[in-house]
């Protein structure tokens, strides 16, 4: 377990942060440019200095300002990803890879540049490298230093967008096949969506809440925090099977089957699917001959307290939903906590992007073997 | 008239030798004081600045002066260095390297302190969390990083080395065969009546050397640029 509670200040900026991570779970941290998320991560690897406060991986100290313990980062033994890669320019892609190796264990050169596809690219220098790739061997890079734990910091930022998704299905295998603890830093609620299992929401230096990505999610109150338009409750479900007259997969949770058009993926594979709080539409009465595929039964929770024309409402529909409508349809419709709804989702609202954690299934058991 | 005379050749190559000492023995200072002015903040660092950087700014008389007063066999520092290592610099063309060395000194400083300074300092924190130490991680990393700078000020000051003249003269005087290096033979050749010939064939030889270690820099340069990663 990863423990971090921290206390520091540079002018206008104070930090004061708690948060644990559990071993071989992906932790995260998620804010706002300015939210104190890499001056966070960098004091972990022992970067930056806090005033105050402790650091503590598996017991270890590497940071505690009453015993004045600083571990020197180069004895920390923590992998970073930076957000810029931080290639040696001077250096092959192979001297690179093997600049942190410590010849204990661990991954070897073999392993991690299969995992990552690095084979084509261990002739090459940095230079020549396209953004996405520069990532991969970064990510490798870190790996074979024997790492005691994974941190990155928005490893995607300097991406194209187009170019991201060739790189997310890396760093879920990642997680899946090494069983590392990683803190992942992000803005992208999508890459947190499809990564994390614990997230941690920093604003102004502070932590603003803890917990499960559904759990967190379904939270109105957070909204302000987790993106205004992107927000919405995310479901866990399970895979049942796929349609194939018209296209569907049919992914099950607590509160009935999710239809998407043209997922498909082994049955029994966990998928989170995050349903934007914007595509969700009420209605008070089971609706007859609508387009929609997506009708779940259920009541109303809570009702967001904003002055806004449009207002939150959270749902139980066996699970936690979120849908957003106009306050004149809270008033027409007469919505109040307790009150039967039926929830409305479009099933083309659900796009491949919102779809996440493909075979965590698997890398749960991984990550259970290998402490 | 373009017969060089062995007097010549000796001036030459005396002013080569003297000029290669300079650069080699001061290279690691000149190294280690970029790296405390590019990388680190101490008390005094301004002072430090200012003593490296005085060469450049008093006259060379000045320099060759303090160096007899420091180095002379009485000096504090001479005779420390007579006792303990049987050294003599003064009089000596190792004088003369010493007298060089230092007026190159702020050259080669400030050419490889503003290229260490455009280094990455991520770099160098990738480098600590991949399990280098400081040691390791200025071997490995700042130094290969700070090549073209340190290439530039090893030009520098080995040009500036043959060119000097006052500090030399005043430190270790004009004696032939030990001292009188180029710009000295030069001077003597002016002083002396129909020395007209020596002094043009003098001044062809320091030309075509300037030019040389010129052009050995620009072609470096080039390279460097042309290819930042080939170092």
């Amino acid at each position: 377990m990863l423990e971090v509670n921290v206390q520091y200040r540079a002018g206008a900026f104070t930090m004061d942060a708690e948060f644990t991570a559990e071993t071989g779970t992906v932790t995260s941290l998620f804010g706002r440019s300015g939210a104190g998320k890499t001056t966070l991560v960098n004091m972990i690897a022992g970067l930056m200095r806090p005033e105050t406060g402790f650091i503590r991986l598996e017991n270890d100290v590497l940071f505690d300002s009453e015993q004045r313990i600083n571990v020197a980062p180069e004895a920390r033994h923590i992998g970073y990803v930076f957000q810029d890669g931080r290639l040696f320019p001077h250096m092959t892609v192979r001297s690179n890879l093997m600049y942190g190796v410590r010849g204990d264990g661990g991954l070897d050169l073999d392993q991690v540049t299969r995992l990552l596809d690095l084979k084509p690219l261990l002739g090459r220098k940095p230079a020549t490298l396209s953004g996405g790739e520069r990532q991969r061997v970064a990510i490798g890079r870190a790996l074979l230093s024997s790492p005691r734990m994974l941190l990155m910091d928005e490893p995607l930022a300097n991406i194209d967008i187009q170019r991201r998704t060739e790189i997310l299905p890396f760093i879920e295998r990642l997680r899946e096949e090494t069983g590392l603890t990683i803190i992942y830093v992000s803005h992208e609620i999508e890459e947190v969506i499809r990564l994390a299992d614990t997230l941690v929401l920093l604003s102004d230096g502070r932590v603003a809440a803890t917990g499960g990505v559904e759990e967190l999610m379904s939270r109105i109150d957070l909204k302000p925090l987790t993106g205004r338009y992107e927000s919405g409750a995310v479901l866990s479900t399970v895979f049942g099977y796929f349609d194939d007259q018209f296209g569907l997969g049919h992914l099950s949770f607590p509160g009935g089957t999710l239809r998407v058009p043209g997922v498909n993926v082994p049955p029994g594979t966990q998928l989170r699917a995050h349903i934007r709080a914007r595509d969700v539409s009420l209605a008070l009465t089971q609706p007859a001959e609508v387009s929609i595929l997506n009708v779940f039964e259920g009541t109303v929770a809570e009702i967001g307290d904003e002055n806004g024309p449009q207002l939150d409402v959270r749902l139980d529909i066996g699970a936690p939903l979120i849908a957003r409508v106009t306050r004149k349809s809270v008033h027409d419709l007469k919505l109040s906590p307790g009150k039967k709804v039926y929830a409305l989702v479009k099933a083309v609202a659900i796009d491949r992007r919102s779809l996440g954690g493909q075979g965590r299934e698997k890398g749960r058991e991984q990550a259970g073997t290998a402490q | 008239m373009f017969d060089i005379s062995p007097l010549e050749v000796e001036a030459l190559l005396l002013s080569l030798k003297v000029a290669f000492w300079a650069v080699v023995v001061s290279l690691p200072f000149g190294i280690g004081s970029a790296w405390l002015l590019a990388r680190c903040r101490f008390w005094g660092q301004g002072l430090f600045n200012g003593l490296v950087h005085l060469p450049l700014v008093v006259p060379p008389v000045v320099v060759g002066y303090l160096l007899l007063v420091l180095l002379g066999r009485n000096g504090p520092l001479g005779a420390l260095l007579y006792d303990l290592f049987g050294i003599t610099v003064i009089f000596t063309w190792k004088g003369a390297a010493v007298a060089s060395a230092v007026m190159a000194f702020p050259l080669m400083v400030r050419s490889i302190r503003l290229s260490m300074e455009s280094v990455d300092q991520g770099l160098e924190a990738a480098a600590r969390t991949l399990g280098a130490g400081r040691i390791r991680t200025f071997i490995t990393i700042t130094l290969p990083l700070t090549a073209p700078g340190i290439f530039t000020g090893i030009v520098l000051a080995f040009a500036r080395s043959l060119g000097e003249f006052g500090a030399t003269i005043t430190f270790v005087s004009n004696i032939p065969g030990e001292t009188r290096t180029l710009p000295l033979a030069l001077y003597t050749a002016v002083q002396v009546p129909g020395g007209e010939d020596a002094a043009v064939r003098l001044v062809i030889i320091s030309v075509v050397l300037a030019f040389a270690a010129l052009l050995a820099s620009e072609y470096f340069v080039r390279r460097v640029r042309r290819r930042p990663e080939a170092l």
